[in-house]
């Protein structure tokens, strides 16, 4: 089977479908705006992502943020869309960073990022890289792998003893990491925090950006959150 | 060949608070004044309007109103025998880019240094002996006392628009002030800015302790309020979204509200953004600037005529662009000889952060300069001799805003993901609070500023290279900090709390957001030998070019620096009018 081939893992069809909610009911027709805004994870288009690259980051994403208990998971905040949309964007191209040589990916990791390449590019070599580690190593690509396993090999790539060369210095995960909890909390219109569901799990009122009246006040602020669009959670 | 501009009588480098400041100085003196900004321009509509600007994503993580490493940045090593690296993209230190500079999206503290620290080096060695100043550290006095700056620490203050209370207002010590600041000649000119409930609690346990808690004074309106030139500020609403972004409300002290719209009035001012200066020209005998020269937003060189040159970038910027020109010597640690570049500092910054259960802090509720602050180890209240460090550190508490990405603290040992982060993030959120000691860092021979030998930036000049790392006597004083504010922290009764603050060996990592408080390089002084410009901000050797900003402190305060950077400004300012201009000639 090629890489190409691999459908969604069936939990994590299950997570994006329960993501997409009742727009997957065939009698519910939702609204246009609805449509072209919220497609199903599993009918989403990546712009940046390849398919194998989407699986994997379902997959991943639905690890960092698990669906289980309260609040949205990563899956349920539609949080893969967001980083497909950050990497085919400024920030998956570095638009804002310094990036001419001589690199020094030798260098301590406190002189800070020092890869010739994009975060659009660590993702596209680590995720190829760290695929084949998990092929060699566990006889699947991570998506397929049971979540004890994937949990155990996120476990080992935080840690460093998966060391992937391809990312030259740079960290996959810390970068997978970092993207996957802003897109759970940015604004919804970046494609995460789906709903708002984030900022109502946690109590943050989102754009509201008012509360004069509440400086010293000990006592849970009642409001829900609203979005800079003008949605209210 | 550079097209060439008419002749202005100044032209300033930048336009930011200085360059607003001096812009407003010498437009009333009825100079016709060119500002150049490497920026582009921003105005609070439409750049910070509602809502479109509350957007943590795009101003708080993706910097969206900060400089560009790609087109401007610096190496960075921690010694002679490292070698430097590009900053490559932004976090330890934030430059502004364009109008307003990093005067739009600071948090808005507004102090002024403590007497003694303008005369640092002698005030060791009068009162604790010459063995505290050892002989890698390279600390100054500034060539100018508080005294003489008061007035125009004033006059900032009123432009800027600060909400405060005055600890020492004519000798007399007023309840609710700091106790031990620098006497006032007159009171702020805003009441202090409401305070949120960790502040409040803060300051609580601070006087049970018996320490004497003040509220921050900010450059954030607590009242409406109309400045000396007739700009008006609006009562902040507490947005929180302040510190990295552009205020929506008219209430944060800004160019943008507090000078630009009243200058750009003047038919005697001209600014044009996009314009990056690429070199200060000299005459030939090298005893004057003839202007500069700067590339405009088409790309093309031109060359503009000046009598006067207002160096007003931010301090990284106005050392490169001496060093790049050949105003001063560069400085040379093997040597020690030479001036620019000379003294780069940072700040000595730490913390401990309380978890309450059952607490309710709301922390989006805030304003970037909320907050108590206590004075009592403060640079004039400590015994160096007795602690064997040199220098000091305010502390506060006060939430300056809740958004999540950022703000998200977790008791020590939850995981970074999975099923225990979640439902972390649902038990600390609005939980938990933080005291944190602000604290000078002492200047050395071996942290300074010069050209990048391998690294050149979007224009082809040399990258300006930063060599810099702790001390111990700077992690001394931080650790002793520490041994104050934990009794503090546990005197509050938290669920849990944890500390951070640097330790020996401790070295500069460039990652983590620290301060924006970069400073020296382009030192003030009483001797042309070890600094670059006099007591009037004018370079000892190019009596036409003045030099504003934080480069000008020899050593790091323990103070947010844009107090002393508007005062130096206003003073300088009067300089050029009443003495340089009726006789351009060096002042000292």
């Amino acid at each position: 089977m090629k890489p190409s081939d691999f459908k969604l893992s069936r939990r994590s069809f299950l997570q994006a479908s329960t993501a997409a909610g009742t727009l997957l009911s065939a009698s519910y027709a939702p609204p246009a705006f609805a449509q072209s805004k919220s497609v199903p994870l599993n009918e989403y288009k990546p712009e940046y992502l390849s398919p194998d690259e989407w699986q994997f980051i379902l997959a991943a994403t639905a690890r960092l943020i698990p669906s289980d208990g309260k609040g949205p998971g990563a899956i349920e905040a539609r949080v893969p869309v967001f980083i497909d949309r950050q990497l085919a964007g400024s920030f998956g191209n570095a638009a804002d960073w310094y990036m001419e040589g001589p690199h020094d990916i030798t260098a301590p990791a406190q002189l800070g990022y020092q890869s010739p390449l994009t975060p659009a590019e660590v993702y596209r070599a680590g995720i190829a890289e760290l695929n084949q580690w998990c092929t060699d190593t566990h006889g699947n690509v991570f998506a397929l792998l049971d979540a004890k396993t994937q949990d155990t090999v996120l476990g080992q790539l935080e840690s460093g003893d998966i060391k992937l060369v391809s990312t030259k210095s740079a960290s996959l995960f810390d970068l997978l990491l970092q993207n996957t909890k802003e897109g759970y909390f940015a604004d919804p219109m970046y494609g995460g925090n789906a709903e708002m569901t984030a900022w109502k799990y946690i109590g943050f009122p989102g754009a509201r950006a008012s509360f004069r009246e509440w400086a010293g006040i000990e006592k849970p602020y009642p409001l829900g959150p609203v979005s800079i669009s003008g949605k209210r959670g | 060949m550079a097209r060439q501009e008419k002749k202005k009588d100044v032209v300033i480098i930048g336009l930011g608070w200085t360059g607003s400041i001096l812009g407003m100085e010498l437009c009333n003196t009825g100079l016709e004044v060119l500002a150049l900004e490497r920026g582009s321009d921003r105005n609070t509509v439409p750049d910070f309007q509602y809502p479109q600007v509350a957007d943590e994503l795009k101003y708080g993580v993706r910097y969206g109103f900060m400089q560009k490493p790609r087109n401007s940045t610096v190496t960075v090593r921690r010694s002679e025998s490292e070698t430097a690296l590009p900053y490559r993209h932004l976090g330890s230190f934030l430059p502004g880019n364009g109008v307003g500079g990093a005067g739009m999206h600071w948090n808005g503290h507004t102090f002024r240094p403590m007497p003694e620290e303008f005369e640092l080096r002698s005030y060791v060695e009068n009162n604790f002996g010459k063995r505290l100043i050892d002989d890698e550290m390279a600390i100054q006095d500034w060539g100018i006392s508080y005294k003489e700056l008061e007035p125009y620490f004033n006059k900032f203050e009123k432009v800027a628009g600060i909400s405060g209370q005055a600890g020492n207002l004519n000798g007399e010590i007023r309840d609710g002030g700091n106790p031990f600041e620098g006497e006032r000649s007159s009171e702020y000119p805003m009441p202090p800015m409401p305070q949120t409930v960790d502040s409040n609690m803060f300051a609580d346990a601070a006087r049970k302790m018996g320490y004497h808690p003040y509220k921050r004074p900010s450059g954030i309106a607590s009242t409406s309020y109309t400045n000396p030139y007739g700009m008006q500020l609006g009562p902040c609403n507490l947005c929180g979204f302040c510190e990295r972004f552009g205020c929506l409300n008219y209430s944060k002290s800004s160019p943008q509200t507090c000078i630009l719209d009243a200058l750009k009035r003047k038919p005697n001012f001209e600014y044009r953004t996009n314009s990056e200066v690429m070199k200060i020209e000299l005459a030939a005998d090298g005893k004057t600037a003839r202007g500069v020269t700067y590339i405009d937003p088409n790309g093309e060189e031109v060359f503009q005529p000046a009598d006067l040159v207002i160096m007003a970038a931010y301090q990284l910027h106005n050392v490169h662009l001496m060093l790049l020109s050949g105003i001063g010597e560069p400085y040379n640690p093997a040597t020690r000889e030479g001036v620019t570049g000379k003294n780069y500092a940072y700040q000595t910054n730490g913390g401990t952060s309380l978890f309450f259960k059952d607490v309710d802090f709301n922390p989006f509720v805030g304003s970037g300069s909320n907050g108590h602050v206590i004075d009592d180890f403060a640079i004039n209240q400590i015994d160096f001799a007795a602690e064997g460090f040199v220098g000091g550190s305010y502390i506060s508490a006060g939430t300056f805003n809740g958004q999540p990405i950022r703000s998200m603290r977790l008791p020590a040992g939850t995981p970074k993901w999975g099923a225990e982060w979640k439902s972390g993030i649902k038990e600390w959120y609005g939980h938990s609070m933080s005291i944190g000691s602000h604290g000078s860092n002492m200047s050395y021979h071996t942290n300074h500023l010069d050209l990048d030998p391998t690294y050149k930036d979007q224009h082809g000049r040399p990258m300006m290279r930063m060599t810099f790392n702790w001390k111990p006597n700077d992690i001394r004083m931080t650790q002793f900090m520490k041994s104050k504010i934990e009794p503090l922290a546990q005197s509050m009764n938290p669920d849990i709390m944890q500390s951070s603050f640097k330790s020996q060996g401790a070295m500069y990592d460039v990652r983590p957001y620290q301060t924006t408080h970069n400073v020296g390089g382009a030192i003030m002084g009483s001797d042309p030998k070890s600094s670059a410009i006099n007591k009037f901000l004018q370079t000892w050797d190019v009596h036409n070019v003045f030099v504003m900003g934080a480069s000008a402190f020899p050593q790091n305060i323990q103070y947010n620096p844009t107090g002393a950077v508007g005062a130096l400004a206003y003073w300088a300012a009067e300089a050029i009018r009443k003495d340089y201009l009726p006789n351009p000639r060096p002042l000292v």
